[in-house]
């Protein structure tokens, strides 16, 4: 312990002493051993010792148990996929060193790398991949992003078999789902329907292998110093809500590829301590996705940090939902009537102050379309902002309601400082604009989506981001009955539209269904009123390099180094 | 008759934050049950005889105030709406419904009640709802182990600090000592500490850089957690230490051992200290506990992986199984906090025996 507290002690002095950091820069190269990639490369810092925050702790390491992003963030370093998203947000080889996919985009097959190892020094097989997906789906095992391996043929049936509100063919036989060892190395997957974003799917964390071991040790995710993984890191340290230790896996097959020796993460939710970390240089990054800058201290930090500074928008879309079946919000003019009635330039630029983007659809930018983004070949603009035609809406709406007055609205959130100032802009413009009260009300976060969830409110804030690249994410949470669509927002056309877009093996074909479908939700029917979409908000050191986001907003950092100060 | 409602209070404290957001109903129902707890305690105390009796009886009502607790809690937490699974991403019907088996949220009320009480008695207080497969046991021993360190400090330099900041002031009653330490203890009670371990943070940390901003590994991480700790009790103390002494140095039997000639040094310790000392032990009984309990501001603003943290999120979280063992942890804390400090003040006074308590 003494020793340790001793060494983060000289660390911090090489970092803030200058005379101390010229003495380092000197690089002899010789003195550390156990970071011999990193004294090849020019520039680079003699401690790859990189320093992150979590703000809040990851609540499991279990991939099939995963489903925040500090998780996410964490599980990066310790495990990999069949392919690993690339700086270019391609596809790029992982456990897999290459693929096939049948010419009807319904049969995948893998081949995996037999550098690929356990950090225990086992092979990883095809086996533990059909063992890890078995495990995930599993009734037993409830994973809550098992639908995430519902494209595999079968898996669905095979994990909702023990519920008897299903409807479709059961399977209990887990030899019956699409996924085959053929030998060692040979992974074939068969998909229920042709699913062009499957691929990228296979580097997300419910995909990832998990060793066999964890089947008969309960607390393999818990024991963190015997925790055995496959990715480019291992768990080092593990210090309950104080901090999380990885050093390199030199096992790792890429090993080459990484830079860094050791990562740590603090834990701290306090953005205001975080903030201040890392202008003192206790962090080498701050802000989204695993922590958030005060939004009252961005433009602070803007003049001040301008080059540390980095907005970059990410598939997430920020919203108003209303119950549509409530009064007055069962009426549609008086839904487009509030969509018109806001100035989304001005709430990005006065309050978020995050660079976001105004939206007037929901599929965000960064999505995928047939070639390029979905949100560049179809243009969001299902709508305008008009004070005037908004007017005109909001009187003809309160007419064919019998409305003399409006009745009582109240907008909810959840209790935080951004949220309320962006419910307080828009209420205000509400005011100004239509003359219409409305009250806000902050709700403690279980209690507002308790209430949200089970229809409880008029408008409710919310905000959507991208489990996976493709529009599906973003609009078949409309569908009627879907369990995600808290507006009750209902359809026939859009969930035609929407349906259409599963069976399709067309890119042009599903991309306008979902153009289409969008139209309907936004432009013809206001279900929801898209307000921005979201921007990753953060601040790096100029000799952090390498991190790569990836179009959802996860972070990756195993790639990433530390240049010479 | 003494009066002892605030270590419940500390205990409640949290769960009545989130309470009071939800319902104005809740908060009269949980005081008067509390109030009731303990006007049961007071009559029942008294009459005992003998400090072997006190003590078992002490400990009985413990586990009688500790199950009233329990329980209190249970039903409220279960109240609170939202539950462990609750995301902004609505889990599907079967995942949540195979969740609920696997925790047993799927059985009635009172079927869980029973369950978790009967493990309590067994010494299982179960797996967290939020951090998987973590025993609650393991997650309080890990947490409370730091927020334990650093109290411990606070404590020490609070009790050290306090008192002779106190003594000094008495001393030098209505000299410029006196004022300026009263004048410090003034601020130091009305300035909140998340407000003075900011201010400690942007000054030392921040600007002068003499230590980390926050972390825990190296002794030079402890001071200024615990300078931001110890402040407000220091300044308490001192005051208490202070009126105490004053009162101690006008009494009648300091005049006579001042006038049978003994030193000054002597009638200082062998009279004045330990005479005046006695409201701070019974004040240091209940900070302890205080302390202890990890403070939630604190350990955010200077990432310390306590237990008030990890209390404060079970909650956000409906970490159920979490929120019941910290609770019952505390309480166990407090409750023992308070019986010491009635023990220590038996020993120190002699002048209070256990039988007067009869009529009190």
């Amino acid at each position: 312990m003494k020793r340790k507290s001793l060494l983060v002690l000289l660390t911090l002095i090489l970092a803030f002493g200058t005379v101390l950091a010229a003495c380092g820069s000197k690089n002899e190269g010789t003195g550390n051993t156990d970071t011999g990639s990193a004294s090849e490369g020019n520039g680079l810092a003699k401690d790859q010792i990189l320093k992150i925050n979590l703000s809040a702790e990851p609540p499991t390491l279990d991939p099939a148990q995963a489903k925040d992003s500090q998780t996410n963030t964490v599980l990066k370093f310790l495990y990999e996929g069949l392919v690993r998203i690339d700086a270019d947000g391609k596809e790029a080889p992982g456990v897999a060193k290459d693929w096939t996919i049948s010419e009807d985009g319904l049969k995948y097959v893998f081949n995996l790398n037999p550098d690929a190892k356990w950090s225990n020094g086992d092979a990883i097989t095809a086996e533990d991949f059909v063992r890890s997906w078995e495990r995930a789906l599993k009734p037993e095992t409830a994973s809550p992003y098992a639908y995430q391996l519902y494209y595999i043929k079968g898996a669905e049936g095979y994990n909702l078999s023990k519920d008897e509100t299903y409807k479709g063919t059961k399977i209990t036989d887990f030899s019956q789902v699409g996924v085959k060892a053929t030998d060692e190395h040979t992974l074939e997957v068969t998909l229920e329907n042709p699913t062009p974003y499957f691929l990228g799917l296979t580097a997300f964390y419910t995909y990832y292998p998990v060793h066999a071991s964890a089947d008969t040790n309960d607390k393999f995710f818990t024991d963190y110093k015997n925790m055995i993984v496959n990715g480019p890191f291992v768990m080092d340290q593990y210090a309950k809500g104080q901090k999380i230790v990885v050093k390199k896996n030199d096992g790792y097959h890429a090993a080459a590829d990484i830079k860094l020796a050791q990562i740590d993460m603090s834990l701290t939710n306090s953005s205001a301590s975080e903030l201040q970390a890392y202008k003192s240089g206790q962090l080498d990054y701050t802000g989204a996705p695993n922590g958030e800058i005060p939004s009252d201290q961005i433009p602070s930090v803007k003049a001040e940090l301008p080059d540390e500074f980095k907005a970059t928008g990410i598939a997430s879309t920020y919203y108003y939902q209303f119950n549509v079946n409530e009064a007055p919000f069962n009426n549609v003019k008086i839904r487009k009537a509030f969509a018109m009635a806001i100035q989304r330039q001005l709430i990005v630029d006065k309050v978020t102050q995050g660079g976001q983007i105004p939206a007037f659809g929901f599929v965000p930018p960064g999505i995928r379309g047939e070639n390029g983004e979905f949100r560049d070949e179809h243009k969001d603009d299902y709508f305008t902002e008009n004070v005037d035609e908004a007017k005109k809406l909001l009187a003809e709406g309160m007419k064919e309601e019998g409305y003399t007055t409006l009745p009582a609205v109240t907008l909810i959130y959840n209790t935080s400082d951004g949220h309320a100032k962006i419910a307080l802009a828009v209420a205000d413009m509400w005011k100004q604009n239509l003359g219409v009260d409305v009250k806000t009300e902050n709700q403690e976060w279980g209690v507002f989506l308790e209430n949200r969830q089970n229809q409880n409110f008029q408008v409710a804030r919310a905000g959507w981001s991208a489990d996976y690249n493709d529009p599906y994410n973003f609009l078949e949470m409309w569908t009627t009955g879907n369990t995600n669509n808290d507006s009750k927002f209902s359809n026939e056309q859009y969930d035609k539209d929407v349906k259409e877009t599963v069976k399709s093996a067309d890119p042009a074909a599903r991309m306008a269904a979902f153009a289409d479908a969008e139209k309907i939700l936004i432009q013809d029917e206001m279900g929801v009123m898209p307000i921005y979409y979201y921007t990753n908000v953060s601040l790096t050191k100029p000799y952090l390099k390498g991190v790569q986001l990836d179009f959802s907003g996860a972070i990756d950092f195993t790639r990433a180094y530390l240049e010479e100060k | 008759m003494e009066f002892h409602i605030y270590p419940d209070f500390f205990v409640c404290a949290p769960i009545f934050l989130i309470i009071l957001e939800i319902s104005d109903k809740w908060i009269g129902l949980y005081f008067c049950l509390i109030l009731q707890s303990i006007c049961i305690q007071n009559i029942v105390c008294g009459g005992v005889q003998g400090l072997v009796k006190y003590v078992l009886k002490k400990l009985l009502f413990m586990l009688l105030s500790l199950f009233i607790l329990a329980s209190l809690t249970f039903f409220l937490m279960k109240a609170i709406p939202g539950d462990p699974f609750t995301a902004e991403k609505k889990l599907s019907p079967e995942i949540r419904a195979l969740l609920e088996v696997k925790y047993g949220l799927d059985k009635p009320m009172y079927e869980q009640y029973l369950k978790y009480m009967g493990g309590i008695l067994k010494g299982d207080f179960g797996v967290s709802m939020r951090y998987l497969n973590q025993d609650v046991t393991d997650m309080i021993t890990q947490t409370f182990t730091a927020s334990l360190k650093l109290g411990i400090f606070a404590i020490l330099i609070s009790i050290v600090v306090g008192v002779l900041l106190g003594l000094l002031a008495a001393v030098y009653h209505r000299k410029l000592i006196d004022d300026v330490t009263m004048v410090v203890a003034v601020i130091g009670i009305a300035v909140p500490s998340f407000l003075l371990a900011s201010l400690l943070q942007y000054v030392f940390a921040f600007k002068l850089g003499w230590f980390n901003v926050m972390g825990f590994d190296g002794p030079l991480d402890y001071v200024l957690p615990v300078a931001a700790l110890s402040a407000s009790p220091i300044a308490f103390i001192a005051r208490l230490t202070r009126s105490s002494m004053l009162e101690v140095l006008h009494a009648d039997y300091i005049k006579t051992a001042k006038a049978k000639g003994l030193k000054w040094p002597a009638i200082m310790f062998k009279h004045v200290v330990r005479n005046g000392i006695l409201p701070v032990v019974t004040y240091v009984g209940p900070m302890t506990a205080n302390i202890i309990t990890g403070s939630v501001v604190i350990e955010q603003i200077f990432n310390i992986g306590g237990i008030g943290k990890v209390f404060v999120e079970s909650i956000t979280n409906r970490d159920y199984t979490m929120i019941m063992g910290i609770t019952i942890f505390y309480g166990i804390l407090l409750m023992l906090a308070r019986f010491l400090t009635d023990i220590a003040y038996v020993l120190i006074d002699p002048r209070i025996k256990l039988e007067s308590r009869k009529g009190a």
